[in-house]
């Protein structure tokens, strides 16, 4: 590879290659400042008649070289570099997720700790975990084994133990899995490549308990003391066996990894990767959504911790009946402001999902996909909440004060108050008709509270832009900014509840375009009007049992973003209850409808 | 643009079908290129490794995991029936000795000094791969398969529930509307794979399942049927693995929906021919769809075929059929295919068709929303 200087980078190209589409995108440096001017797309070409990746690398490169009028590909039927004047790019880079992604099993000692600490790492990664076995998971030993003979993941990440402690359970997790031979996907020529990350003292007995059949790689532990994880080492070693295995394996990947100037990363990883630079960068802590047909990915970092979960089965087509089987009809008919016939949805839901890409062509079938989508997002997050914890077994530190507290280990890191930033990409948000709709979706599913910036991914960047991040971290923020993201709005919500009508927040809003003040009840929400690059200092003036922020009754002051929605005033209370009886609950989401203006009114 | 691509489900009196027949790992296969073959021969066959169980003696017998290889009575590589003594305490100065009698039967695979652990393999799984198809092995994978082919009428369906099933056709419907109900259901339907109409009644399944049929197939099912059918609510449409006692094959969607005239005209034409027939349905990258096939008679074979479909191209006068709703299960001819994209009542916008109805009427539908069927 190439070594790269970044301050000679003036064009830089990136790929994604999904399992269906490619999609290609062109940066370039115009008066000191890298922007996005130009995207591509071909379908991927990775399964048979083609079984070349790179046809569709080509195709998606060739489609943005006409648009912008820059020869990319040479003679050669290759991406041209460096850049000239008028031809060719400086940097060229890649992600991938192509064939399903990387497909993980993970095994651990205990499922709470360091298996758990082995599933972090593998989602960190980018993976598809597809199961976790541990020593405590209440299966019997040959049904654990029966599952390993089952799966064919592509990777496995055995785990257990701290440094110097005892290395019996985690041999005797290695015992399991070695006789079990697991296949792996892609036949009989692949040696199943196994990453030991537990403890050190237990990996000579490790190398000895695999024979040939594997590639065991042996890295630092990841949970060396009980009190702290060491993730990387494992995750590098993810991300140098995909490349080395799995990516080797799929069709014409060889020859991509020999253009590109930055190792590939799975899609996801990448994602992952700029949510974080971006919260590092900025201070503040972030979430990221992807709903896509089979599965909903989240991205969160809190307090400079960075976590990912895949909720496999919520997705918006292939996996809709999941989501209302996980979720039940009435939870999802209470987002729906008429009558609908039961019988006729559950019908209705599996056609979706037998012919997955057909779309919404009436309001009403609209109104019932993104009710589905609130709950399959209120679902994913919850999931990720449960995942996103402090590490478990660590002994907690107790003063007086914590006397009569039930905490223990294991609390969710991810606490909606501090939630500066919520970014919603994936077909149901990102092509809403109206972003209003995809601000209240995301507001309705993810509840945040005090003050959140709401954006959405333009066209999915995120990917090309978190491995533009490892190598030029200029380039991927400046994109990131000004062209990745789209600004909804701000939303302002309070935490507590109070009753219907009663006073819930007072405001005063101070800006070039916006000077306003006055109030919200309980119950009622509101949106004004905020454009896009314009802020506000807002001020609220919470009730007494009311949190923003700064404790119950307490003001606090912000200076909020604006963006094609505006400013959502939210008092409907944190956690969102909705009235319990039908007619009621139709009542309210009418209103909510209308403040927001979600829908044409015809039909509604 | 004239013309876009719409895919269709595959219902064909006439096609050569290929199928690939591989075990999943190496082993033999047991006929040769030129062989002819009925549906339910086994053309390859292996053995699995045998299931292993872990004894953990260390854990049973009370002693330190390093203890454990001395006190074997067994080595690694030797065989154990159930009962037989497997490994012996050494006691306290020779007497009080514990034994442990083995509760598997099996090879010793490994007995560790670090865990105490001593892992049984069981027998050998025999695993069999049936030809499928009744046709000519063209093609041998060594030791891994085969490729057979032949001649059949071929039907793809929609959705399906269960696996691979063989029965003569057998049609239950006197039209391509006529629901399925469990009274159409009779004992000499026992083995058969069983044709309706519209759609089929949870009753009428159970029946079938009573009486012993191979299969059913029908144009529609409710999702509560289906639901009650399998005990659970379908999340992804990953099957083929159910055992509910037959195979369930739906050629249109769900609802109250006939099947196609052509498809049902098709089977019928079929009755009392021998048919393979597969549930298995993955609805994924690499998607997968139920199948009816029907290996052709000689007699057949020496007919015409029918005139070849294009397929794929949606054009002016080609038949589709609606697949969302409010015009679910409608069938019309393309009438107009605007370029320029257009709102939809839901606020999006979109490429769209116009689909002139079968009662006359004309209706704008998104392009996603058809498929081009054959007549």
């Amino acid at each position: 590879m190439r070594q790269i200087d970044p301050d000679k980078v003036s064009v830089i190209l990136a790929t994604d290659c999904g399992s269906t589409t490619t999609k290609a995108i062109l940066i370039r440096e115009i008066e000191g400042v890298y922007r996005q001017t130009h995207r591509g797309e071909a379908p991927s070409t990775v399964e048979e008649p083609f079984a070349d990746v790179t046809i569709g690398v080509i195709n998606s490169v060739t489609e943005v070289q006409e648009l912008a009028g820059r020869r990319l590909i040479g003679d050669d039927g290759r991406i041209i570099q460096p850049a000239t004047e008028t031809e060719g790019c400086d940097l060229y880079i890649s992600t991938s997720s192509a064939g399903g992604g990387l497909q993980m099993m993970v095994a651990g000692v205990v499922k709470e700790m360091t298996a758990a600490s082995a599933k972090r790492a593998a989602l960190g990664a980018g993976a598809i975990v597809m199961d976790v076995i541990a020593s405590n998971d209440k299966r019997p030993p040959h049904q654990q084994i029966q599952r390993i003979r089952e799966l064919r993941p592509d990777m496995i990440l055995i785990s257990g133990g701290t440094d110097g402690g005892g290395t019996k359970h985690v041999v005797q997790i290695a015992e399991l899995i070695a006789p079990a031979r697991p296949q792996p996907r892609f036949g009989g020529e692949y040696r199943m490549p196994v990453i030991f990350a537990g403890n050190k003292d237990a990996a000579p007995t490790i190398e000895e308990t695999f024979d040939d059949s594997v590639d065991l790689s042996i890295v630092e532990n990841l949970r060396p003391v009980l009190e702290r994880e060491n993730l990387n080492p494992a995750r590098d070693a993810i991300h140098d066996l995909f490349l080395e295995h799995v990516m080797a394996h799929a069709p014409g990947y060889h020859k991509l990894m020999g253009w590109t100037d930055a190792p590939i990363m799975p899609t996801p990883g990448a994602v992952g990767n700029i949510l974080q630079t971006i919260a590092q960068r900025q201070g503040i802590n972030a979430v990221g959504v992807d709903i896509g047909g089979a599965t909903t990915d989240v991205f969160s970092v809190f307090g400079c911790t960075f976590n990912r979960t895949v909720s496999a089965n919520l997705g918006m087509s292939y996996s809709i009946s999941n989501v209302c089987a996980e979720a039940t009809m009435p939870n999802i008919l209470r987002w729906v402001h008429f009558d609908m016939d039961e019988r006729e949805l559950r019908n209705r839901v599996k056609n979706k999902m037998i012919r997955p890409t057909t779309i919404p062509q009436s309001l009403e079938a609209l109104v019932f996909e993104q009710a589905v989508a609130r709950e399959a997002l209120r679902l994913a997050y919850e999931q990720h909440k449960e995942f996103a914890t402090t590490l478990k077994g660590v002994q907690q530190q107790r003063s007086v004060g914590d006397t009569f507290s039930q905490e223990t280990g294991g609390q969710t890191i991810v606490d909606n108050m501090k939630l500066d930033l919520l970014v919603a990409s994936g077909g149901v948000l990102s092509h809403a008709p109206r972003m209003h709709q995809t601000a209240m979706l995301l507001i309705d599913a993810f509840q945040p509270e005090g003050f959140t910036t709401l954006a959405k991914d333009s066209i999915f960047m995120m990917p090309h832009l978190g491995v533009a991040a490892q190598v030029h971290p200029q380039a991927a923020m400046e994109v990131f900014e000004k062209d990745c993201l789209i600004y909804l709005g701000t939303c302002v919500a309070p935490r507590s509840h109070g009753r219907p009508g009663r006073p819930c927040f007072s405001y005063s809003i101070e800006g070039d375009t916006l000077n306003e003040s006055g109030e919200i009840e309980y119950g009622q929400i509101k949106l004004l009007p905020l454009g896009i690059g314009e802020t506000a200092m807002v001020i609220v003036d919470p009730a007494k049992n009311f949190d923003i922020g700064a404790g119950p009754g307490r003001r606090v002051q912000r200076m909020v973003k604006g963006g094609t929605v505006g400013l959502i005033l939210d008092g409907r209370g944190r956690e969102l209850e909705l009235p319990e009886t039908r007619a009621e609950c139709q009542r309210s989401i009418k209103s909510w409808i209308a403040a927001l203006d979600l829908y044409p009114e015809e039909g509604t | 643009m004239g013309q876009a691509y719409t895919p269709g489900l595959k219902v064909t009196n006439r096609l050569t079908h290929r199928c690939r027949r591989m075990l999943p790992i190496k082993g033999d296969v047991l006929v040769k290129v030129g062989d002819q073959v009925e549906a339910e021969q086994v053309v390859a066959q292996t053995f699995m490794p045998g299931d292993i169980e872990p004894v953990n003696l260390a854990n049973l017998l009370s002693m330190p995991p390093e203890d454990v290889v001395e006190c074997m009575l067994k080595q690694e590589g030797d065989r154990i029936e159930v009962g037989e003594p497997l490994a012996r305490t050494k006691g306290i100065f020779g007497a009080f000795k514990t034994t442990y009698r083995s509760k598997h039967e099996g090879t010793i695979e490994t007995v560790s000094a670090t865990t105490g652990q001593v892992i049984i393999r069981g027998e050998p799984i025999p695993v069999q791969v049936k030809a499928y198809l009744k046709g000519t092995v063209t093609g041998t994978v060594p030791d891994e398969g085969v490729v057979i082919e032949a001649d059949v009428t071929f039907v793809q369906g929609i959705f399906g529930v269960g696996g691979e099933a063989y029965g003569p056709i057998k049609v239950a419907a006197v039209s391509h509307e006529q629901e399925l109900v469990a009274d159409m259901i009779t004992k000499d339907m026992a083995g058969c794979v069983i044709i309706g109409g519209g759609r089929v009644w949870h009753e009428a399944i159970e029946k079938a399942i009573d009486v012993g049929a191979a299969a059913v197939v029908a144009g529609g099912i409710d999702d509560q049927d289906l639901k009650e059918i399998l005990g659970y609510d379908l999340g992804v449409a990953i099957t083929g693995t159910e055992e509910i006692g037959l195979t369930v094959i739906i050629t249109e969607g769900f609802g109250d929906i006939a099947m196609a005239e052509r498809t049902f005209r098709l089977l019928k034409s079929r009755e009392g021919d021998y048919a393979s027939v597969n549930g298995a349905t993955q609805i994924r990258a690499g998607v997968m769809r139920p199948e009816i096939v029907i290996p052709l008679t000689e007699e057949e074979k020496a007919h015409e075929p029918e005139p070849a479909h294009t397929t794929g191209l949606l054009e002016i006068g080609r038949p589709v059929r609606i697949i969302r709703d409010p015009y679910f299960g409608l069938i019309g001819e393309v009438a107009a295919l605007p370029p320029e994209p257009q709102a939809l009542g839901s606020g999006s916008k979109a490429r769209v068709l116009e689909v002139k109805l079968g009662s006359g009427e004309s209706v704008t539908i998104p392009r996603a929303n058809v498929e081009l069927i054959e007549v």
